[in-house]
């Protein structure tokens, strides 16, 4: 039996590279087992390298990497316990949907009436029924995707590996995908990783988030962690798109003399700033309506920084204003660099 | 605007904007040409020969008897000429069976290894025997087969002649050498028609999405699970395309039989023989057309085999 602390996925030192690039540059990461957890960032930050890493895909150029406590390099994708949803579903186009769900099971020799049993229960667990017969190429890329799951899913795996699985749906299914998800994790309580450039996907879904930046881990903690307390002004800007400002400014906004985060939903401005321990007068530059709020761009000090002002607050640009943060809001970081 | 109008004028354009607004006119004129050279050159003269097995040679004057007879076609089941039938169908698919296997990992390695100037070298390799002449070739292999030629040559300088010797005392694949045996015939078939094997099959791997073999292997697939399930499925439509060259190929070949082998007959020399020094039009009208009949069992089976699905 596994107790709760037991290490799912470990990577010690792991570097990976192409020729010359270093897709992944020595990254240490502890995964637990039973988490759901999210590797984020930009496209050739090493996360989707680090993924196939632990599907066997790719090779580590130097390292160590464990399973479950089972050094994993050296070994092939398909003698490791762990399953991928790939990014655009890989399903195969001359099978059907049930044959495809079934596809691990059959190579792993079960018989066809309890492989069809078990793959009928992996689809009814994803909410996609009555679609055994259809082949990928008849499905809506929503239902390709439940079916993805299900092929993964059914195998048991140990870890259950997502490369921007909803990168191709549109707005409202990835969001009933993301739920989806949630739900699915909590109810078979098997480690999650997931892969994604998306910092809101990743912020909602994750328990812990590892932040990617040029092949090496920025930052890795709980999403609170992750955006109230970015390390660096990478995180702050790629996680939730901060005001960052640079040692130089920070004093001039109440702050120390470091590079610091001030987050544009903690500027307050108006009525609303008047409780606050910063006080200043700023001008109104420019103002986006984006429904629930108005992002609202304005010029502190000389320096422009965004805010997020209510819906209802509309300001014409050049008028003066007052704005208010709290002291706690102004964030201090180690530095500005990619990485620690 | 004026400018457009402009443009609009003249016979010319009166033409193109009427092809833009009748795509059918367009088709008409697009497809007019090489319908009407398919329709009637090319199935015009199919059917003029296959009518000419209906018609019959007088054996005292050597005269064709323009009258409707099934004469002919029992001619063509004597057990001389089916044996020329079942000498080259059996030719035929074992030609291409072996095409398909050396071409499938040739292909394979092009389709999902070879890169930049390795991938030039490929099609360079694949399709350098095709620039030269087929004749040259054919008789560069009789050479190469000869009992004086380089195969006797190294199994003599190996000390394994006797291998040779053996295998060319057995019965129908031996001969007195292999440049006169059956065997001899097939290396040369193979040899000639392999590019058009690599080819279509090279085609039908490239279009395998690299994807499907990891999300083979990541669900638990081996190789070889994976290139029986997953793979050879998705390339088998191009095993097919190129089943169908070498296969059709073979079946309608007289020049290779004729250098290469022993002195039995194969579907396109009787053909030969038939029209030119037999002077017996309809019977090699009616050869002729077996072919034809075989290719379309063998496409009927391979639509059975599911080989056009992913088509």
């Amino acid at each position: 039996m596994t107790s709760p602390s037991t290490t799912a996925v470990l990577f010690q030192n792991v570097t990976r590279h192409f020729g010359t690039v270093r897709a992944v540059d020595g990254v240490d990461l502890k995964i637990e087992q039973g988490e759901f957890f999210a590797m984020l960032g930009p496209s050739g930050s090493g996360k989707t390298t680090c993924l196939r890493l632990i599907a066997g895909f790719e090779q580590p150029t130097a390292g160590h990497i464990e399973i479950f406590n089972e050094t994993a390099e050296g070994l092939a994708p398909n003698r490791r316990d762990v399953n991928t949803v790939f990014q655009d579903y890989a399903l195969f186009p001359h099978m059907t949907v049930l044959d495809n769900v079934a596809y691990g099971l059959m190579v792993r020799g079960v018989s066809r009436p309890d492989r069809e049993r078990r793959a009928r229960e992996a689809l009814s667990l994803v909410r996609l029924e009555g679609m055994d017969a259809r082949r990928p190429a008849q499905l809506s890329g929503g239902q390709r995707q439940r079916v993805a799951l299900a092929r993964a899913l059914v195998n048991r795996p140990k870890v259950l590996l997502l490369d921007e699985p909803l990168g191709a749906l549109d707005l409202k299914l990835r969001e009933d995908m993301q739920e989806e998800l949630r739900r699915l994790h909590k109810q078979l309580g098997l480690t999650f990783v997931f892969v994604t450039h998306d910092q809101g996907e990743a912020l909602s879904m994750a328990d812990r988030v590892a932040v990617f930046n040029q092949g090496r881990i920025v930052q890795v903690g709980t999403p609170e962690d992750i955006y109230q307390r970015p390390t660096t002004r990478f995180v702050a800007e790629f996680v939730g798109s901060s005001n960052v400002l640079t040692p130089d400014e920070a004093p001039r906004f109440g702050g120390v003399s470091h590079w610091t985060s001030l987050r544009p939903e903690a500027i307050l401005i108006g009525s609303a700033a008047e409780a606050m321990d910063i006080r200043q007068p700023a001008e109104v530059v420019d103002q986006q309506f984006q429904g629930a709020m108005r992002k609202t761009l304005l010029k502190i000090n000389g320096r422009e920084v965004w805010s997020l002002a209510p819906a209802a607050q509309a300001l014409e640009a050049g008028r003066t204003v007052t704005v208010g943060w709290a002291q706690g809001a102004l964030h201090a970081m180690k530095g500005e660099g990619a990485h620690v | 605007m004026s400018d457009l109008a402009l443009r609009r004028q003249g016979g010319l354009s009166a033409v193109i904007d009427t092809l833009y607004r009748r795509p059918r006119i367009f088709l008409a004129v697009l497809l007019a040409p090489p319908l009407l050279w398919l329709g009637v050159v090319y199935l015009g003269s199919l059917f003029a020969l296959l009518a000419q097995s209906f018609f019959s040679l007088d054996d005292f004057s050597g005269v064709i008897v323009r009258e409707f007879t099934l004469s002919t076609w029992v001619q063509l089941l004597a057990p001389a000429n089916m044996d020329v039938i079942v000498r080259t169908v059996t030719m035929a698919a074992l030609v291409t069976v072996a095409d398909g296997i050396m071409a499938f990992p040739i292909a394979y390695y092009a389709a999902r290894y070879a890169r930049g100037p390795m991938k030039a070298a490929f099609y360079l390799l694949v399709m350098m025997p095709l620039w030269s002449s087929y004749l040259v070739k054919v008789y560069a292999w009789k050479l190469i087969l000869a009992r004086e030629g380089i195969y006797t040559w190294v199994l003599d300088k190996l000390g394994i002649e006797a291998l040779l010797d053996w295998y060319l005392s057995l019965p129908v694949i031996g001969g007195p050498s292999l440049s006169a045996s059956y065997t001899g015939t097939f290396i040369v078939f193979c040899y000639v028609w392999l590019p058009y094997m690599i080819l279509p099959v090279q085609s039908a791997l490239e279009r395998v999405p690299g994807n499907l073999i990891e999300a083979s292997a990541d669900l638990g697939a081996s190789p070889r699970d994976t290139f029986r399930h997953v793979i050879l499925p998705l390339a088998f439509p191009g095993v097919v395309a190129g089943s169908i060259f070498t296969f059709s190929l073979t079946l309608g070949d007289y020049i290779i039989p004729q250098i290469v082998g022993g002195s039995q007959y194969y579907l396109g020399q009787a053909v030969y023989a038939q029209q030119g020094t037999a002077g017996n039009i309809p019977l090699a009208a009616a050869f002729s057309v077996v072919p034809i009949l075989i290719m379309g069992l063998y496409l009927a089976f391979a639509r059975k085999l599911g080989a056009f699905d992913a088509l």
